[in-house]
């Protein structure tokens, strides 16, 4: 039975920047224990990171509120939803925005934001975001993810819901 | 969960700004305070990242802004003892085809 949550971590952290590390933290704890590659492992810390900061920046926007992080443990993967409760936004126009630098756009195009969906659709094996009611984003990274039979391609498939 | 940036002013022109631990969107700012004033007057800043053990997209924007404050006037920024995460993240960005890395730290 690969589709049952086999164990399930909840925290839930203030959407603060100093306590994204936290999370970091957790990811590597329970990655290392379900037995991913340190570079996978690496990959998760970030792309959770990545996940994290954009709710802390903005979802709330000046007020305070709350950052949910759910570790839902598969023997097969694990896979991690961080949710606020805070603004929405328009998921299309973000993914639109979404990709690496083109090094042959001038330099005032050069974004300083932005990158983060990018690095999390390239490092995780599926992203899933739902904008309706807050934003919950979904990261799924596989267990020695070139073995494991999967039907998602590589670099991640952003699936929305709006 | 800390970062600490040291600076080494090896001329005028040239700096080198030594940065050491993890980067994220909480020690960010912390980094751009220290580094955006040397761009605005250098012709080349060295940034030594070989102590940094974790970067994300906040540390990454830093780069870009102090690329672009350098570039601005012809200045450059230098990369120096990228690891090889740190250098697959400048790839997956695209930030490897516009900001120089140099080998070793």
């Amino acid at each position: 039975m690969k589709d049952q949550v086999k164990d399930l971590v909840e925290m839930t952290i203030p959407a603060k920047a100093e306590y994204v590390g936290v999370i970091r933290l957790a990811v590597s704890g329970i990655a290392n224990r379900m037995g991913f590659h340190y570079d996978d492992i690496e990959d998760m810390k970030l792309a959770v990171a990545e996940a994290c900061t954009n709710a802390v920046d903005h979802a709330y926007q000046g007020t305070s509120g709350q950052v949910q992080v759910a570790f839902q443990i598969y023997d097969d993967r694990l896979v991690i939803q961080v949710t606020d409760r805070g603004n929405s936004f328009d998921v299309a126009a973000v993914k639109a925005r979404s990709g690496p630098i083109e090094s042959h756009l001038p330099l005032t195009s050069l974004r300083e934001r932005g990158l983060g969906l990018h690095l999390m659709e390239t490092l995780m094996d599926a992203v899933e975001i739902d904008g309706n009611d807050g934003v919950v984003v979904t990261l799924t990274k596989f267990i020695h993810g070139d073995e494991v039979d999967r039907d998602v391609d590589s670099p991640a498939k952003t699936q929305t819901h709006r | 969960m800390n970062v600490s940036i040291q600076e080494k002013s090896d001329s005028d022109k040239v700096k080198t700004l030594i940065v050491e631990g993890e980067v994220d969107a909480f020690t960010a700012p912390q980094l751009r305070e220290k580094l955006m004033p040397l761009c605005k007057d250098s012709r080349e800043v060295y940034l030594d990242v070989s102590k940094v053990d974790y970067m994300d997209s906040t540390g990454l924007g830093v780069l870009i802004g102090a690329y672009k404050s350098l570039r601005a006037n012809q200045g450059r920024l230098i990369l120096v003892g990228v690891s090889p995460r740190l250098s697959r993240l400048l790839k997956i960005t695209g930030l490897a085809e516009i900001i120089d890395i140099e080998d070793g730290a």
